[in-house]
Order: C-alpha cells, then sequence, then structure tokens
C-alpha cells in the first residue's frame, strides 16, 4: 500500500463491444494513473459489462476528473468512485503447495481455521487453497503460507464490489435517460413558463 | 436473401429498391447520401478501391475531391465542416492511408470537429495476420476520437453510418473513424436505413439543473464587473443570437477565444477581442480584475489562462459548457451550468435584470488604447518604412474584402496576426487549428473552407514553413479549380519558433531559419496565378489583383524577417504579465 494516498474503487458499465476496456485504460495512461487491480464481468443487465479497477491517488479531484472522462466515451454507460468505507469488497485468491512440504509440516487444521480456507484439489503432487477476503486478508495468508510450508503458485483475482448505500441502479438510470430523451423541450418550456 | 422478395421485387412496386441485395460500397454510399452529404475528400488505395468503383456509379449525387495526401484529406473536411456545420467525410484506404489521417483526426478533437473518417481495412478473414497494409487503425484512433468503430460485416455498415453521424455531430462535436473491411465493402446484404437519435450510453446533451440556471442569473445580476469569455462552443451550438441577446441584456463586456472568433462581430461594442497568449491586452487585464466570469463554450485552455494559480481568483466562475468532463477541469467554477448553450442562455436571459455596466466598461479603454499606442498602431501602420509587417497585410487584406471573408489560417506567427487582425462580420469566419496547432491545416483547410461556402472569399493566410508540410494540395487546386486566395507571409523563418529563441533562448536560432524555394514558380507549375511582394506600395494594388482575380491566387508577401507578435503573456506565466515588445510591459 502507498503512503498518503486513498484506494478509490472505480465501478464502470459498459456496453459489451469490442474495445472499451482500451478505451478506459488509455484514460488512465494520460493521467499518470496506474491500476491496482482489475475484474470484468457481465453484469446483471444483459449486454452490459461491469468492470471494477482499484487505484491509488492521493487527490479526490483526479478522480471526479478520470470519472467524467470514462463516463464521456460513447460505449460507457456510468463510471463513478466509491472508497473504501462506502463498499463491501472481495478479492479471492488461490495458493498452490506441494503435498509432500505441506505433509512434512504436519498439521493444517488451525491454518484452515484461523484463515477459513477452503480446499479445491489435493493430489499426490499438489494441495490448492482458496480463500476469499480483503487484500490483507489473503497477504496474511500468504506469508503464513510462504514462510512455514512454501508456495508453488500464488493468484489473486481483482477486487470486486458492491456499494453499501442505495444509490441509483443502473436500470433506473437508463430508464430516466430515455424519459428524459422525450422530455427535454418539456422542462425548457416549463421553466420558461409557456404551457400548451 | 430468400426467394420470394427476389420474385416480389421485380414484380411489385411495393418493395422499395433499397431492399435489394446490394454491396457493401452500395449501402456505404446510400448511407452517406441518406445522411445528407455530397462531399468526400479521399484518397483511393487497395483496402477501399470496392467503395471508390461504387462512388463511380453516384458522381451526380456526392462528388468526392481526390486530395494529394491523406491528410489533406481530413484537414479540408475539417474546413468544409467549420464553415458549413455540415460533419466533414474524409475516405481513404487501409495502412499509411489510415496513418496519414492521424494528425487531422487529433486535431479535430482538440478543436471538436464534427467528422466522419472512413478507412478502408484489410479483409476480415487477414485481420491481425500483418497483411499488407494493414494498421490497428482502431487501435491506435480510439484515444483521439469521439468514437472509433471497425465494421467487419456487411450487414453492420449501415448502422454504423448512422452511428458514426449520430455522434460526430450531436453533443460535443469530434471526429469518428469508421475502418471498414474490405469483404464487408464487397459481400452483399438488404439496404435499409434509420438515422439514430438516440444510444443508450451516449448523453450528448446532459440535463441541465433548473437550480443551477437560477444561481447562475442571481450571480450574474448580482456582478458589478462581469466578463463573459466566449468559446467556440456557441458557434457549434448555433447560439450566436442568444449569446447576444444575453451579453446585450446585461450588457457584458467579453473576449473570444481563438476558435470562438466571429461568434459575434468585430465591431460590436461589447467585444473587446482575443483571449490568451497573444490576446489582446484589455479581457487579458480584466480576467484577473472582473468579479463574475462567465465562460461560455470555452475550455480554459493553458493559451488563454496562462498561470492557474493567479487566473481569475477574485471572481466568480459561471461556467456554461455542453460538456461535464470540462467543469472545474482547469478552473474551479462557482456555476456550473451543463447543457445546450442554445437552451441555457436564453433560460438565464430571462432571469437577467436588464444593466448597464458602462463604468465598469471604460475601465476596459485606457487598455485598449494601450495596446493601440504599443503594438497595433506601429504593426499595422508603420511610420517609419522599413519591411513589411505582417500584421498591416492581414489588415489591408481583411478591409479590402469588407471584413467579410473567411479567414483560414496555418500555424505560427501568421496565424496570431491573423486572428488578432482580421475582422468578421459573419458567423463561421475563422477556421483555424487553435488546440493542436498543425502546421499545415492552412492550405487544405482553406480547400475544404471554399467548398464549404462556395459563396464566400477564403483568404489563407499561411506562413512559409507550414505551406511547405501540404503544399502538395497546390494539385488539388489546379485539379478542381478552387478559388482560394492564398496569402504567403514569407520572413524565410520558422517565426513563432524564432521569437521564442529570441525571448527565452538567448537569440540562439537553431534550426529556424528556412532556405526556401521560388514560391511563385512552384504555384506556376500548379497553373495558379501568383504575385510576389517586397516593397508595401505594392501591397494594395497586389490585394486588389488578387481579389478580382478568377481562381486560386498566391500573393507573397516577403515581410519583416524579425517580427515579433506581440502583446504577448509568456508560456505558464500570470495572464496580466503582458510583453508589448520593445522592452514596454504591461
Amino acid at each position: 500500500m502507498e503512503d498518503n494516498k486513498t484506494l478509490y474503487t472505480l465501478t464502470i458499465f459498459s456496453e459489451n463491444t469490442v474495445g472499451v476496456l482500451n478505451q478506459i485504460t488509455t484514460i488512465f495512461t494520460r493521467r499518470q494513473l496506474n491500476i491496482e487491480t482489475l475484474s470484468v464481468s457481465p453484469s446483471a443487465i444483459k449486454g452490459i459489462h461491469k468492470f471494477t479497477i482499484t487505484t491509488f491517488s492521493n487527490d479526490e479531484e483526479v478522480m471526479k476528473k478520470l470519472v467524467r472522462l470514462i463516463d464521456k466515451r460513447v460505449d460507457i454507460l456510468k463510471a463513478y468512485y466509491n472508497t473504501d468505507e462506502d463498499l463491501v469488497h472481495q478479492e479471492l485468491a488461490l495458493y498452490k503447495l506441494s503435498t509432500d512440504k505441506v505433509l512434512e509440516h504436519g498439521s493444517i487444521e488451525y491454518l484452515v481455521r484461523k484463515y477459513n480456507v477452503r480446499i479445491l484439489e489435493i493430489s499426490k503432487d499438489c494441495i490448492v487453497f482458496l480463500k476469499a477476503g480483503h487484500y490483507v486478508e489473503t497477504q496474511n495468508l500468504f506469508d503464513e503460507l510462504a514462510e512455514k510450508i512454501g508456495v508453488l503458485q500464488f493468484v489473486r483475482s481483482g477486487r470486486i464490489a458492491i456499494t453499501k448505500s442505495k444509490v441509483e441502479r443502473l436500470s433506473d438510470m437508463l430508464a430516466k435517460r430515455e424519459l428524459s430523451n422525450n422530455n427535454r423541450e418539456e422542462q425548457i418550456n416549463s421553466i420558461l413558463g409557456y404551457t400548451d | 436473401m430468400n426467394k420470394d422478395i427476389q420474385t416480389q421485387a421485380t414484380t411489385s412496386p411495393a418493395i422499395k429498391p433499397e431492399t435489394q441485395n446490394i454491396s457493401g460500397s452500395e449501402i456505404l454510399i446510400r448511407s452517406l447520401l441518406a445522411e445528407g452529404v455530397d462531399t468526400l475528400f479521399g484518397y483511393p488505395g487497395g483496402a477501399i478501391m470496392p467503395v471508390f468503383d461504387a462512388l463511380y456509379d453516384h458522381k451526380e449525387e456526392i462528388r468526392h475531391i481526390l486530395v494529394r495526401h491523406e491528410q489533406g484529406a481530413v484537414h479540408a473536411a475539417q474546413g468544409y465542416s467549420r464553415v458549413s456545420e455540415k460533419v466533414g467525410v474524409a475516405l481513404v484506404t487501409s495502412g499509411p492511408g489510415a496513418t496519414n489521417t492521424i494528425t487531422g483526426i487529433t486535431d479535430a478533437m482538440m478543436d471538436s470537429t464534427p467528422l466522419v473518417v472512413i478507412s478502408g481495412q484489410v479483409s476480415s478473414a487477414l485481420l491481425g495476420s500483418d497483411a499488407f497494409q494493414e494498421a490497428d487503425v482502431i487501435g491506435v484512433t480510439q484515444p483521439i476520437t469521439k468514437w472509433a468503430y471497425q465494421v467487419r460485416r456487411v450487414e453492420d455498415i449501415a448502422w454504423a453510418v448512422s452511428r458514426a453521424f449520430y455522434i460526430a455531430s450531436s453533443g460535443r462535436p469530434g471526429p469518428v473513424v469508421l475502418d471498414i473491411a474490405k469483404d464487408a465493402q464487397i459481400n452483399r446484404c438488404e439496404y435499409s436505413y434509420q438515422k439514430s437519435t438516440f444510444l443508450r450510453s451516449y448523453q450528448p446533451v446532459p440535463d441541465f439543473e433548473e437550480e443551477n440556471i437560477k444561481k447562475a442569473a442571481e450571480v450574474i445580476n448580482n456582478a458589478k464587473k462581469p466578463l463573459a469569455l466566449i468559446g467556440q462552443g456557441v458557434i457549434l451550438g448555433n447560439a450566436e443570437e442568444e449569446l447576444r441577446a444575453f451579453l446585450e441584456k446585461a450588457d457584458i463586456p467579453f473576449g473570444s477565444t481563438i476558435l470562438g472568433l466571429s461568434a459575434i462581430p468585430t465591431d460590436h461594442p461589447l467585444n473587446f477581442g482575443m483571449l490568451g497568449m497573444h490576446g489582446n491586452v484589455a479581457p487579458n487585464m480584466m480576467t484577473n480584475e472582473c468579479d463574475v466570469l462567465i465562460a461560455i463554450g470555452m475550455r480554459f485552455d493553458d493559451r488563454v489562462t496562462g498561470d492557474l494559480k493567479t487566473y481569475a481568483k477574485q471572481a466568480k466562475v459561471v461556467h456554461f459548457d455542453i460538456d461535464l468532463a470540462e467543469m472545474d477541469k482547469n478552473v474551479k467554477t462557482t456555476v456550473k451550468v451543463v447543457g445546450d448553450a442554445k437552451q441555457t442562455l436564453p433560460l438565464v436571459t430571462e432571469l437577467l435584470e436588464k444593466k448597464s455596466h458602462s463604468e465598469w466598461i471604460s475601465q476596459f479603454n485606457p487598455y485598449v488604447q494601450k495596446e493601440y499606442d504599443f503594438v497595433i498602431n506601429n504593426e499595422l501602420f508603420p511610420q517609419n518604412g522599413g519591411e513589411i509587417k505582417m500584421g498591416e497585410v492581414v489588415n489591408k487584406v481583411t478591409e479590402a474584402t469588407g471584413n467579410k471573408a473567411i479567414c483560414v489560417t496555418d500555424v505560427g506567427q501568421h496565424q496570431m496576426m491573423s486572428t488578432r487582425y482580421f475582422k468578421y462580420t459573419q458567423s463561421r469566419s475563422m477556421v483555424t487549428s487553435g488546440g493542436l496547432g498543425t502546421m499545415g491545416f492552412g492550405l487544405p483547410a482553406g480547400i475544404g473552407a471554399k467548398y464549404g461556402a462556395p459563396d464566400r472569399t477564403v483568404c489563407i493566410f499561411v506562413g512559409d514553413g507550414g505551406l511547405q508540410m501540404t503544399m502538395q494540395e497546390y494539385g488539388t487546386i489546379m485539379e478542381y479549380d478552387i478559388d482560394v486566395k492564398i496569402i504567403l507571409l514569407n520572413n524565410n523563418y520558422l517565426g513563432m519558433v524564432r521569437q521564442w529563441q529570441e525571448l527565452f533562448f538567448d537569440e540562439r536560432y537553431s534550426e529556424t531559419h528556412l532556405k526556401n524555394p521560388d514560391f511563385i514558380k512552384v504555384a506556376d507549375a500548379y497553373n495558379i496565378k501568383g504575385r510576389k511582394v517586397t516593397k508595401r506600395e505594392e501591397l494594395d494594388d497586389a490585394i486588389s489583383e488578387m481579389l478580382n482575380h478568377k481562381g486560386a491566387f498566391l500573393l507573397e508577401v516577403v515581410v519583416e524577417t524579425k517580427g515579433m507578435v506581440y502583446p504577448m503573456v509568456p508560456a505558464g506565466g500570470c495572464v496580466t504579465n503582458i510583453l508589448l515588445g520593445n522592452g514596454q510591459k504591461m
């Protein structure tokens, strides 16, 4: 983790078209921002993809501008950012351990209990652990395994996150957008005080 | 396509001919026609040949201007769009054809010019195989376009064209690239065209908030010393009349960005000229004296603001713009009026109190006078003989045209002189490369401008450096007999760089002197009439010869070798830290 910097989580909804990721990363590159984690998947709405991107910054203004630039792209439906307090978030990590080393080590029950580990695979060559959690939690397990048993392979997913607050749902936003497309003229007339 | 429809098509007049199976190229041309396109600027090549072949059947409805380099095609499309408010269209081949358009596309992105650039692409089966003349055009153009899309299937052509035109021209306009695989151009399918008017992921005009309209009016009503900054957004949004009503009701003096020039005529009493580095003294000085700064369709470019830390800190800022991403980007605003100025300005005007700010406006006069005395008078009316000055040429040309011509410029000293001294009586009269500062823009953009506004005189001001970057477009002028007036302000230097070397690099003139060709002979080779002027006495006569000549004309004026553009706000300096030349400062 970097000093004096806040980790921001960007949530981006896009049309499922070729090259959207490139459009997003270009904007990060131009602003000299590093992507910390990235996760992409189909969203709850068919045909719409959801990106969850984390990045460090010491200036919230930078995030505001970043989100507007991303939101502005034609293929992007909506982009916003949150800090950890606003989110329930999770990462997944997989750890591959040598079966011999595990057996040499003796009991692993306490590790499994302490870290709430799931065991996905046991063969004569290797054992695979799965742990879900925050970055610190998956990292702590890694550190302990690396020290005590040795880790053959390790992989961590990008963050996935859900906001705690009741925010405007994407489908509501889309409906509103279609409506405002129809109502624009009426709105102007009502402010000017014209009525039919 | 099923058999039923085919038999019906030949028997029943109820089936429209456009539903027949036609080639992708034919679909492309018909789609362009459906968007009202009548002019294309382009250059053929292998991967776009089917489209050029289809074009052969539509010569009557759609004219194609064959440029001499693809960069010229895009700049011409830009010039065309800027004067006509239509979408400019360029048509090029794959690989080098497409990569040659990059400069123009970037320029259009910076200056919000609606363009559709159509490039051929290798057949879809060859994509990604490093095929002959294959380039990753979408990958390259995504960051410099509003939208870039690769069409791989014939069925997507009409759809993609309708989206392209909608995206390019709506909201804050910009360039769009359509990269069409060769097999999609050749394959056949049914054609039907539907114009795009809505995309769920795209909100061209953001919803304005009634509250901000009221707040803006309140802040402006309470202003004692308001100043407005006018940008190209007003022109792009066709909001010139709405702007004028707004400014006149509340009696607000204003300055224009380089691209906002001509939105309101030069001689309007509230018009105090151009903003920024080489802009007029009064609006720059007043930026830091006003109490309310009203920015309309402009984006606080660094050439306008100088050092942001000292920029308009005393003022409340009201920002009208269609692009939410411009809000608070460079200057923190008090009130953001997001939306289309054509809609938002009248709403605010409605709430404004009729005001007179004559006392405040009278405070501009000493600055106007000082600039006139220290800079303008000597630039336009030099008393002591000597070499011809750029400013005096521009001034004589604009007056000879009754201030009714379109001014197209290249980039450099002559550009600043043209934008400073050309005068405007109608909107869309200034075509220049503002954001990107593209040398080589002028000549092809001027060609496009003539097509966009055939009834108007087009004066292209160029320098000796920039002209040689796209001089091959003389060939286009020759081929189509295009009546453009080219005014070459020749100082045998890359003058603006030389000026910076003189001011900031100890007069070390590194690689800025040019050994130039005989420009008149070059023009003559292209059958363009030319005249070279070295003496002040010949200038009036030469200008009148140029304007009276039917057809293209090159007027080469040998100007002051080491002329300087003043006033000047040094880059990154405070907007009121203005150099006036001869050691004078504000």
